[in-house]
């Protein structure tokens, strides 16, 4: 490898990111603090926790600023979790069903 | 042989710069090996934390019994005050705080700043290293007070403590495994080891850390607070 193949970017940036991370998570908190309920409560922690994971993936992993060949590598397997979460997801709701209809007491 | 010259076969962007990446005669990842390896590992190891939360998903779906609050579940009094799931946002600003000085960390090293490296390095080992202990403290506080065991809890739902267990101890490991890796690196750094073979491992260090930060901003918001 050329020896300076690193990143390199402004520090600035990264104390932006820490701040808004610190922001991020205090919503976050908050969402339980507040007793949010229902749609809202878990549509904001989705956000939050989405905007968050983004920034620290984006940026303190630096992947923003490297090549479209690796971003491919690490997002394309990820399919297969949604699959795997949505087959979960429809057995988990089979499940509570059968207990309901032959267990529950 | 490609005729351009090394440097500029990696500068085509997109998709038509992705096909020339896989499909010229060339290495297909502009990045040291280690770093390649780094990112693989990590990609693995998403698939761990997704598997062990997508099962937690599946057994909290289908439970009948009551699933325990885990805001309630993780309060604490302090001063008298009684404030829901307070230590687990402690954690939570620790890990992001020694993300963010291990993404300093990673910028002074390829500065060449070799002091700076160590000193925020250091920091960081030292802020992971307390929020192992604060999950120490969580971990004790839930198994003598409240009586959680793997296979049941006095508040409901069996299946909360070995989801709980499984997936907070399979981080704090990862946590505890990231303290010991940034220690022997940074004391490396320190000794003047790669001032010959160029700072990567730095990065790499870091790209493992910011890893178990991002898989603390999952299980925070699965676990804990929904």
């Amino acid at each position: 490898m050329s020896e300076t193949a690193g990143q390199q970017h402004p520090i600035g940036i990264y104390l932006k990111i820490w701040l808004l991370l610190f922001v991020l998570s205090t919503f976050s908190y908050l969402v339980d603090y507040f007793h949010l309920e229902g749609f809202l409560r878990w549509s904001l922690i989705l956000l939050f926790m989405f905007l968050k994971a983004g920034f620290i993936i984006a940026i303190f992993m630096h992947l923003t600023w490297e090549r479209l060949s690796l971003k491919y590598v690490l997002f394309l397997p990820l399919l297969a979790i949604a699959v795997l979460i949505a087959l979960m997801s429809i057995e988990g709701d089979h499940t509570h069903l059968m207990r309901l209809t032959f267990f529950d007491e | 042989m490609d005729t351009r010259t090394r440097e500029d076969s990696y500068t085509e962007p997109g998709v038509s710069g992705m096909v020339a990446d896989w499909a010229a005669d060339k290495q297909a990842f502009d990045m040291p090996w280690g770093k390649l390896m780094m990112w693989i590992f990590l990609l693995s190891d998403t698939f761990i934390f997704s598997i062990f939360l997508t099962s937690y998903m599946n057994v909290r779906m289908s439970a009948t019994a009551e699933w325990p609050n885990p805001s309630e579940v993780f309060a604490l009094e302090i001063a008298g005050v009684h404030l829901p799931l307070i230590l687990i946002a402690i954690m939570t600003f620790v890990l992001i705080t020694s993300s963010g000085t291990m993404a300093m960390a990673v910028n002074c090293a390829y500065r060449r700043d070799r002091r700076k490296t160590v000193w925020l390095m250091t920091a960081t080992a030292l802020l992971g290293a307390s929020f192992v202990g604060m999950q120490a403290f969580e971990w004790t506080k839930l198994i003598v007070e409240e009586g959680v065991r793997p296979w049941g809890n006095p508040m409901g739902a069996a299946q909360f403590g070995s989801t709980f267990f499984m997936i907070t101890g399979f981080h704090g490991m990862h946590v505890t495994a990231g303290v010991i890796y940034l220690a022997i690196v940074a004391r490396r750094v320190a000794k003047g080891r790669y001032e010959q073979k160029g700072y990567a491992i730095v990065e790499i260090a870091g790209l493992y850390w910011h890893f178990v930060d991002l898989v603390w901003v999952f299980i925070f918001a699965f676990f804990y607070l929904w």
